[in-house]
């Protein structure tokens, strides 16, 4: 028995020591001692989430009519496409995941540039190079081109009917209409090519030091591109961004090796900016913002200073109360329920659990179990001490008397908060994704360390001390 | 020993003194339901000091952008709140540049939300969805929980009558906190009553779970007798665990945590302890009530209220 309990300490030990480690620290790595490789390594820096550290969070839309069919390959598609953009904005941690059919939800922690994060979402992304003949258009013009797409987030009601377009094959008047404001010029384009024939792409300087788009193309487009310059010389060829012109130089020559360099006013920003947006490519379906929400960093920071206070001083309050009461099992139960926390975090770290406000009520709510499932056992083991029992039968009876009533209100609320959960992950309610999760993982923690920590420890105190004044150990 | 249950008719008259102003606020005035559930934007900025714009400068710039349904609010920290419907970020753009044009000075976003009309209508119907599917899971529960004691249906039914009560409670909360202190219905709120009904279950268990081992243990003893037994073992329990630990975490929160959270730690105060009040006053209660048919007594003058 005794070194059983001795077996059960060190494992406590252990597994409290593990903990802390993974509490302490942002990535865990086990090196092999002999050649200092790295055997295994996990990141386990703690992920806040946007309420409790500032930060972005949209819920993007397919632009499709209501009811019809969403591709879900498509959407797939789509959403790697914002994981991708963001991501080379070289914005950390950010979370792309598809929510229920026809949204996507995005979340940008800690983000400071909420603008340039929905620009490049919902800019398209379609580069066309357009043969406009002798007509230079300026930077900015709207430009009709006979090339089909049916992503445009710039979606008019009316489709203003195309004029005699000069050689095109594929006349698409719908979707091709620009916005009311503008006086879209009366010509449809011809498209020679689009962004799907670049290979590479590079932000490079062009011949008077500004920042340049350098690209190379794919074989088929170096065989466009090639005979286009060598029948063209003298005329324009513009180079447009979803229709709008940013650049239109003039052909010099013919171009054979599939080269080229696109300038127009750029920075160094918009340069880097424009190459993510081609080298990502357009998106398979429209997205339109149906949700915002940006929270100011200020405003989070004082959130979680203030629940971080509010947890240690309650915290405080509640181990003072636990030693006073409850006396020699206070103690023990303050040791448990440290150990709860210790281990919860670590678990949350572990699992990349997302702490957010809801979350942390989670967690709460599983805090005040740990604490009831002590509780229980204490007043178990009171009653028993008072009808007469000795300490050990006591002890052993308190456990076994409390343990049905722990086991199966924790099994409630455990199944309470799975249902929630799957509830929260198909229907994209983040808010409820977010609570349960922790409640969940506090709730089968806590269980564990009734039965381990707490269990173990009281027996563990009784062998230490053989209390034989029930009155001031037990506080009867 | 202590007669809790004797005056079980004056506890369900205190309940409904809670209850009814609340709701009946909440009839009158409408839910006060947030954006997160209408759809619609809110906008907190921070102007410099001396520099803020008044409301009345501030409408008509919302005007100019095609929102006319702008309010505008000054909260304790000094920044404005302004609450519109829909705002797209271009128009939020146009909006905030308009502001640092006139007020001069530079113009901090604190938060801004914007919520399409469409997806608030989704928010609420499925939050309202899981909460009754996850009410009915844990009825189903209990009743399978306690299958070995006589009418362990009755247990889930009256687990849920109690947690029905604990929801009415945090919504009266809610109603009286909207006249007096502009409270709103938003998703945080929506957390705290999930957390008021998970631990409402849970402190139900507990007490249901003495009744049934009592009833194997005590099997002569009246009904009655038996669930004032019951909760009068666990009443320390009861007691220890919701006012002295629970409720202190959450005071600190209310006192300590913030203005974002003291709405909501304001709400889960008074939602767990009627959670398990309603252990205590309601379901056990209502437990002996159902045994005893009472309800057959209720239109005969003067014999059920003791």
């Amino acid at each position: 028995m005794i070194r059983n309990l001795y077996t059960r300490l060190v494992l406590i030990l252990i597994i409290a020591a593990l903990a802390i480690w993974v509490d302490t620290s942002d990535e865990i790595q086990f090196r092999n001692p002999i050649d200092d490789t790295i055997i295994f390594s996990r990141n386990v820096a703690p992920r806040l989430g946007l309420d409790l550290q500032g930060g972005l969070q949209v819920l993007l839309e397919a632009d499709l009519p209501e009811g019809s069919d969403v591709d879900s390959d498509a959407m797939d598609t789509a959403r790697t496409i914002v994981e991708n953009r963001t991501n080379a904005l070289g914005v950390s941690e950010n979370l792309i995941q598809l929510a229920g059919e026809r949204r996507i939800v995005g979340e940008f922690p800690g983000a400071e540039d909420a603008d340039a994060i929905l620009d490049i979402i919902q800019q398209t992304g379609l580069l066309e190079f357009v043969d406009t003949g002798d007509f230079r258009p300026d930077e900015g013009t709207l430009l009709q081109t006979d090339f089909a797409v049916g992503s445009s987030n710039e979606t008019s009601p009316t489709a203003t009917p195309a004029a005699t377009p000069a050689d095109s094959s594929t006349p698409t008047p719908a979707a091709e209409t620009p916005p009311a404001e503008e006086t879209p010029p009366a010509t449809v384009y011809h498209t020679i090519m689009t962004g799907g024939e670049l290979r590479s792409i590079n932000v490079g300087l062009d011949d008077t030091g500004q920042p340049a788009i350098d690209f190379t193309l794919s074989p088929e487009g170096t065989t466009i591109f090639a005979n286009h310059t060598a029948a063209n010389i003298g005329k324009i060829l513009a180079i447009t961004l979803d229709k709008r012109v940013i650049s239109a130089p003039g052909i010099q020559g013919a171009i054979p090796t599939g080269q080229g360099q696109i300038s127009g006013s750029f920075t160094a920003e918009s340069a880097n900016e424009l190459a993510v947006q081609l080298r990502y490519g357009s998106l398979p379906i429209p997205l339109k913002v149906v949700e915002t929400r940006i929270i100011g960093p200020t405003l989070g920071e004082d959130s979680l200073q203030k629940s971080l206070v509010a947890g240690v001083i309650g915290m405080t309050i509640v181990i003072l109360f636990m030693v006073i009461y409850y006396r020699l099992p206070g103690i023990v139960a303050t040791l448990a329920i440290l150990c709860y926390a210790v281990i919860a975090f670590a678990v949350f770290k572990w699992f990349h659990v997302t702490l957010t406000l809801p979350g942390i009520a989670g967690f709460l709510l599983s805090t005040g179990a740990a604490l009831d499932a002590n509780i229980l056992i204490f007043e178990r083991l009171k009653e028993e001490l008072r009808n007469g029992r000795n300490l050990n039968q006591a002890v052993e009876q308190g456990w076994t008397r409390a343990w049905p009533s722990i086991w199966e209100s924790n099994l409630a609320t455990f199944f309470t908060s799975a249902i929630l959960f799957l509830f929260g992950s198909a229907y994209g309610a983040t808010i409820v994704k977010g609570f349960s999760v922790t409640l969940i993982f506090g709730v089968a923690i806590s269980v564990l360390t009734a039965i381990f920590v707490t269990r173990s420890l009281l027996a563990l105190a009784l062998q230490l001390f053989r209390p034989t004044n029930h009155e001031r150990w037990f506080g009867i | 020993m202590i007669d809790i249950l004797r005056r079980r008719y004056l506890y369900f008259a205190i309940s409904l003194v809670v209850i009814l102003p609340g709701l009946i606020l909440l009839a009158i005035n409408g839910l006060p339901l947030s954006i997160d559930f209408t759809g619609g934007s809110l906008l907190e900025v921070q102007f410099e000091s001396g520099k803020t714009l008044q409301s009345a400068d501030l409408l008509p710039l919302y005007a100019n952008a095609g929102i006319d349904d702008a309010q505008v609010q000054t909260t304790e920290s000094g920044t404005l709140q302004i609450r519109s419907s829909f705002l797209t970020n271009e128009t939020r753009d146009v909006i905030l540049n308009e502001m640092r044009a006139q007020s001069g000075g530079e113009v901090t976003v604190i938060r801004f939300d914007s919520v399409g009309p469409n997806i608030g209508a989704q928010v609420t119907s499925r939050a309202a969805v899981a909460v009754a599917v996850a009410a009915l899971g844990v009825a189903t529960y209990i009743a399978l929980v306690f299958r070995r004691v006589p009418n362990a249906f009755r247990y889930g039914v009256c687990a849920i009558i109690a947690m029905v009560h604990d929801v009415a409670v945090v919504f009266s909360v809610a109603g009286i906190g909207a006249l007096l202190f502009d409270w709103q219905i938003d998703a945080l709120f929506l957390t705290a009553l999930l957390t008021v009904i998970g631990f409402s279950v849970q402190d139900k268990v507990v007490v249901f779970d003495r009744i049934r081992e009592n009833t194997n243990l005590l099997r002569r003893l009246e009904y009655e007798k038996l669930v004032n037994h019951s909760i009068v073992q666990t009443l320390q329990r009861s007691i220890n665990t919701q006012l002295m630990t629970v409720e202190f975490l959450l005071l600190a929160l209310a006192l300590f945590g913030g203005v974002t959270l003291q709405e909501f730690a304001v709400i889960l105060l008074v939602g767990l302890f009627s959670g398990t009040y309603s252990s205590i006053f309601i379901a056990a209660p209502i437990l002996v009530l159902w045994e005893k048919r009472e309800w057959k007594n209720w239109f005969r003058r003067g014999t059920a209220t003791a």
